[in-house]
């Protein structure tokens, strides 16, 4: 195996930015930001969108499951990150969750008896949200989707800072990102090797303490 | 042909068009409303839903879906055929 000592280096690398959103609120860098309580998850998203004012159209004909993660990525990146600061295929996305794509799935399985939806079977993948994102945001780096029963910090800063050290990736959108039904929680990360005024250090702890803001 | 604009906006989620956004002769995909190939699957979708239309030949459906004005006229002809 060819490796490249200096590319083995493991250095720190830093949370630059944050987006959390649970229990109908949406939390920017630890900030709440914006709250609904609309009467269901679609509703809400829809909403959040409107506030945000996001102008991408095409966020209607997405399950919800993308429609969290692209919620929740725009408003991260929206002031926090500079678009051409990195190459398309330096920046990586990382994401798990507990439930896949089941969400999607049992309402594509509820069209079949009739007839099977297209629109819905695209997004019978978890991995769907992550092409979405990217997508949006011209990325072309590194990336995966785990399912895991509960949300991992500690696997999840191994995998990204392995990514980092060996080269492949010099920023990386990771986190959590579950939608079931009527319960969703999405946790966002902005991981660089730059630290910024309001930057914390990409440990499992620091992972954990986002990952627990709404105390969810 | 302003119910199946509105029918067009509901199956494809086009949620911030209104019917009077498009035009009746404006084309569906690429410089027009710029539909994609899941969405021609959804207009299938729709004919065959709403109209009881099974599009038997693909070729047809360039033709068919170039604007709303050729889906109109697409689903009256099957209409009439049947009476």
């Amino acid at each position: 195996m060819n490796i490249h000592p200096e590319k083995n280096l493991s250095t720190e690398k830093y949370i630059t930015a944050s987006c959390l959103i649970s229990h109908s609120i949406v939390y920017l860098n630890d900030k709440a930001v914006f709250e609904n309580k609309a009467d269901s998850v679609s509703a809400f998203l829809d909403n959040a969108y409107q506030h945000f004012d996001l102008k991408y159209p095409k966020f209607y004909k997405m399950d919800n499951l993308s429609k969290l993660g692209v919620l929740g990525s725009d408003i991260m990146l929206k002031e926090n990150f500079i678009p051409g600061k990195y190459q398309p295929a330096e920046t990586g996305i990382v994401l798990m969750n507990a439930s896949a794509s089941l969400d999607t799935d049992i309402k594509y399985y509820k069209t079949v008896s009739e007839i099977a939806s297209p629109a819905l079977f695209v997004y019978t993948l978890p991995n769907i949200v992550i092409g979405e994102i990217c997508i949006r945001n011209n990325f072309k780096g590194e990336n995966a989707f785990f399912v895991f029963k509960n949300f991992d910090g500690k696997f999840m800063a191994r995998y990204v800072n392995n990514l980092f050290d060996n080269g492949v990736i010099e920023a990386c959108i990771c986190g959590w990102l579950e939608l079931i039904e009527e319960k969703y929680k999405l946790v966002l990360l902005l991981v660089e090797k730059e630290k910024t005024n309001q930057s914390i250090v990409f440990t499992e702890d620091n992972i954990n303490k986002i990952y627990g803001i709404d105390n969810g | 042909m302003s119910d199946l604009k509105k029918q067009i906006i509901v199956q494809l989620n086009l949620k911030d068009l209104k019917p009077e956004d498009i035009g009746d002769d404006q084309p569906l995909f690429v410089e027009g409303l710029g539909l994609d190939s899941i969405d021609a699957l959804e207009l299938i979708v729709l004919l065959q839903q709403e109209y009881k239309i099974k599009l038997s030949n693909a070729d047809d459906g360039p033709k068919v879906f170039q604007s709303v004005r050729t889906m109109a006229q697409y689903i009256k002809a099957h209409q009439a055929q049947k009476e």
